[in-house]
């Protein structure tokens, strides 16, 4: 852990060559390239677009766990809502219109439906915080799960599939470049600042005059359509759902790659997501074990750095022009 | 009607099963406002050892109940040590983030040593009683026989001994407790204990109704315990009880008059609905906020 913070503190005089917008362009490129010319072999491919689903999903848990500091473990039910939403529009619907607009269309729409699912787990909050906000978001999840085994129509307890493989590596970065864009505005807006005020003291910020209401509400409506997003484009790379696929465990893994990458931190969400899913790959020899180094190495995480790597601090280049070494002042 | 009864008597022996979890929920929550949500898992491994002393070692029933208890407990106190201890002071988050990954940790570690379910073998002689046209089996009868000696046990630790009266006032008031000479880690270790002890108990319970066992038994059956203590109000003991003994009879009768699958639907909605409008449960104080 420590070596790792030491490499990243040595790459920070490379940074100031680092734009967001020089960023974002590369790595189109190269999302463009990798595929076109099989740059990569089929399996990295498919890892690099787990890691970018897994980053849409760790930075819309940041939002909720790391910037509001409130506590979120039913995320897997906003990714199931947006996967189950978008295959269904895919397979039942938009099948047989031109499919170059199938995919785009299906995704947006299961994030919208799980934004809207976020309104409802957005109204008990405004009651409850902590630990019991937490049991609402899991027994939300818990509902989302058990209506989808009832309904016979998208496959019950069995499974929903026959999409087809549509997500590919230009449209895994273009979501997860809309993600941080978006995030990271969202963050330094008007509305963000309303979010880290609450994190800190609700009843201080009430009373200096952010409406905490409303601040929830967007905050859930939006961590929740990027979850539903990256519901959509996990259903149309694995092409096979299942209500177990969205469980305690998927909302647990999500948890480890915030707190693994750092709360509060847009770099911090990569770096956690990305690491995550490549580690859990490479422990894939062990077998039926790995599963069980996860949850430890989040134990052991807690114990002895529970703010993550990155914790509340944030990679220079994503920072707004205007905020760098304390704002517009200098 | 007989039905009706039939299915209450099913109702009362879920409930103890529930009551017994929830109480050691209930009772961590009380000592130390934290969330074991590992707690579930610690009664599955209690189910597990139950196979071990049944199965393994064709111990009688008596010895496998405590094997099953002793083992639990001293894993309670283990994790409390190793991975709760050390984040007393840590935010709440933590804790509760730490007791995720230790129950998801056990599970995935049960699984890696037995990755097919388990069959129990019968630890009583089955025998079936006819009251009144109502069958009440031995297993039923042992289960709320002996659900109801322990929770009478946890009453009398709690309400007439000194580690007991320690442990209401850590719940009560954890900053002052320490100048009053109290031993703090020693009575949290002592709820831990007692707490995982009943859950081992639950284990063998509910072992013995439902024969077959997988290392993930725990997170639904934990849940719904939960369920319970928070439907009664969460660090309230008679709250648990009361609440494991309501979500027993709203799910099997749930189960008997509608469609079965409707069973998660119906008790998670019921929580959901309870957080909003009584979100401290029903005998839960309201907490009082200071600015």
């Amino acid at each position: 852990m420590s070596g790792l913070i030491e490499f990243l503190r040595a790459l920070r005089p490379a940074e100031k060559y680092l734009s967001a917008r020089s960023v974002a362009a590369a790595g189109f490129v190269l999302a463009l390239a990798i595929p076109r010319f099989n740059l990569l072999d089929n399996y990295l491919q498919l890892l690099l677009m787990l890691i970018g689903i897994n980053i849409i999903l760790t930075l819309s848990l940041n939002l909720i766990n790391g910037y509001m500091g409130e506590f979120s473990v039913g995320h897997a039910g906003f990714m199931a809502a947006g996967a189950y939403v978008s295959s269904i529009l895919s397979v039942r619907i938009l099948a047989a219109h031109s499919p170059v607009w199938v995919f785009p269309c299906a995704v947006l729409a299961g994030g919208l439906v799980a934004g809207a699912v976020g309104l409802i787990v957005a109204v008990p909050s405004f009651k409850t915080r902590g630990d019991y906000l937490a049991i609402v978001t899991l027994a939300f999840s818990m509902i989302v799960k058990s209506v989808i085994e009832n309904i016979d129509a998208v496959g019950g307890p069995r499974g929903f599939l026959g999409m087809d493989k549509l997500t590919n590596l230009p449209w895994v970065f273009f979501w997860v470049v809309v993600t941080i864009w978006i995030t990271r505005n969202f963050i330094y807006s008007r509305f963000g600042r309303g979010i880290l005020a609450v994190r800190e003291d609700e009843i201080a910020a009430d009373l200096t005059g952010v409406n905490t209401r409303n601040v929830k509400m967007l905050a859930f409506v939006v961590s929740s359509f990027f979850a539903g997003i990256a519901g959509g484009l996990y259903a149309h790379l694995i092409q096979y759902i299942s209500p177990g696929s969205f469980d305690i465990v998927k909302s647990t893994e999500m948890l480890v790659m915030v707190y693994l990458g750092g709360v509060g931190s847009i770099a911090g969400s990569i770096l956690g997501a990305a690491s995550y899913t490549v580690m859990l790959e490479a422990l894939r020899p062990l077998g039926i074990w790995r599963m069980a180094v996860m949850p430890l190495l989040l134990v052991l995480l807690m114990i002895f750095r529970p703010r993550g790597i990155m914790g509340f601090r944030e990679a220079r280049w994503l920072v707004p022009f205007l905020e760098r070494d304390g704002g517009a002042k200098k | 009607m007989i039905y009706f009864f039939q299915q209450a008597l099913n109702a009362v022996q879920l409930g103890s099963v529930y009551a017994l979890i929830a109480l050691g929920y209930t009772m961590v929550y009380g000592v130390l406002s934290m969330i074991n949500f590992a707690h579930g898992d610690f009664f599955m491994v209690g189910a597990f050892l139950c196979f071990v002393g049944a199965a393994l070692l064709h111990l009688p029933f008596v010895p496998v109940l405590l094997l099953s208890m002793t083992g639990v407990t001293l894993l309670g106190v283990a994790t409390e040590r190793i991975a709760y201890r050390p984040l007393r002071n840590a935010p709440k988050v933590s804790a509760i983030i730490t007791s995720l990954g230790v129950g998801i940790f056990l599970e995935n570690f049960t699984l890696g040593l037995s990755p097919y379910p388990k069959y129990i073998p019968q630890l009583l002689p089955s025998f079936t009683y006819t009251v009144g046209g109502v069958s009440v089996s031995t297993f039923q009868l042992a289960t709320i026989g002996i659900s109801f000696l322990l929770m009478f046990a946890l009453h009398l630790i709690v309400n007439k001994t000194k580690a007991g009266l320690a442990m209401r006032a850590i719940s009560a008031d954890r900053a002052v407790v320490p100048l009053m000479g109290i031993p703090v880690d020693k009575i949290i270790a002592l709820t831990f204990a007692l707490g995982s002890g009943l859950g081992g108990a639950a284990g063998v319970m509910y072992a013995m109704a439902y024969p077959v066992i997988d290392p993930y038994i725990g997170i639904l059956v934990g849940w719904k315990a939960f369920i319970s203590a928070v439907i009664g109000g969460i660090g309230n003991i008679r709250g648990a009880v009361l609440g494991a003994y309501i979500l027993g009879m709203v799910e099997i009768m749930t189960a008997a008059f509608l469609p079965s699958t409707y069973r998660d639907l119906v008790t998670f909605s019921l929580l959901l609905a309870l957080l909003i409008y009584r979100p401290r449960g029903l005998l839960g104080r309201a907490e009082i906020q200071k600015v």
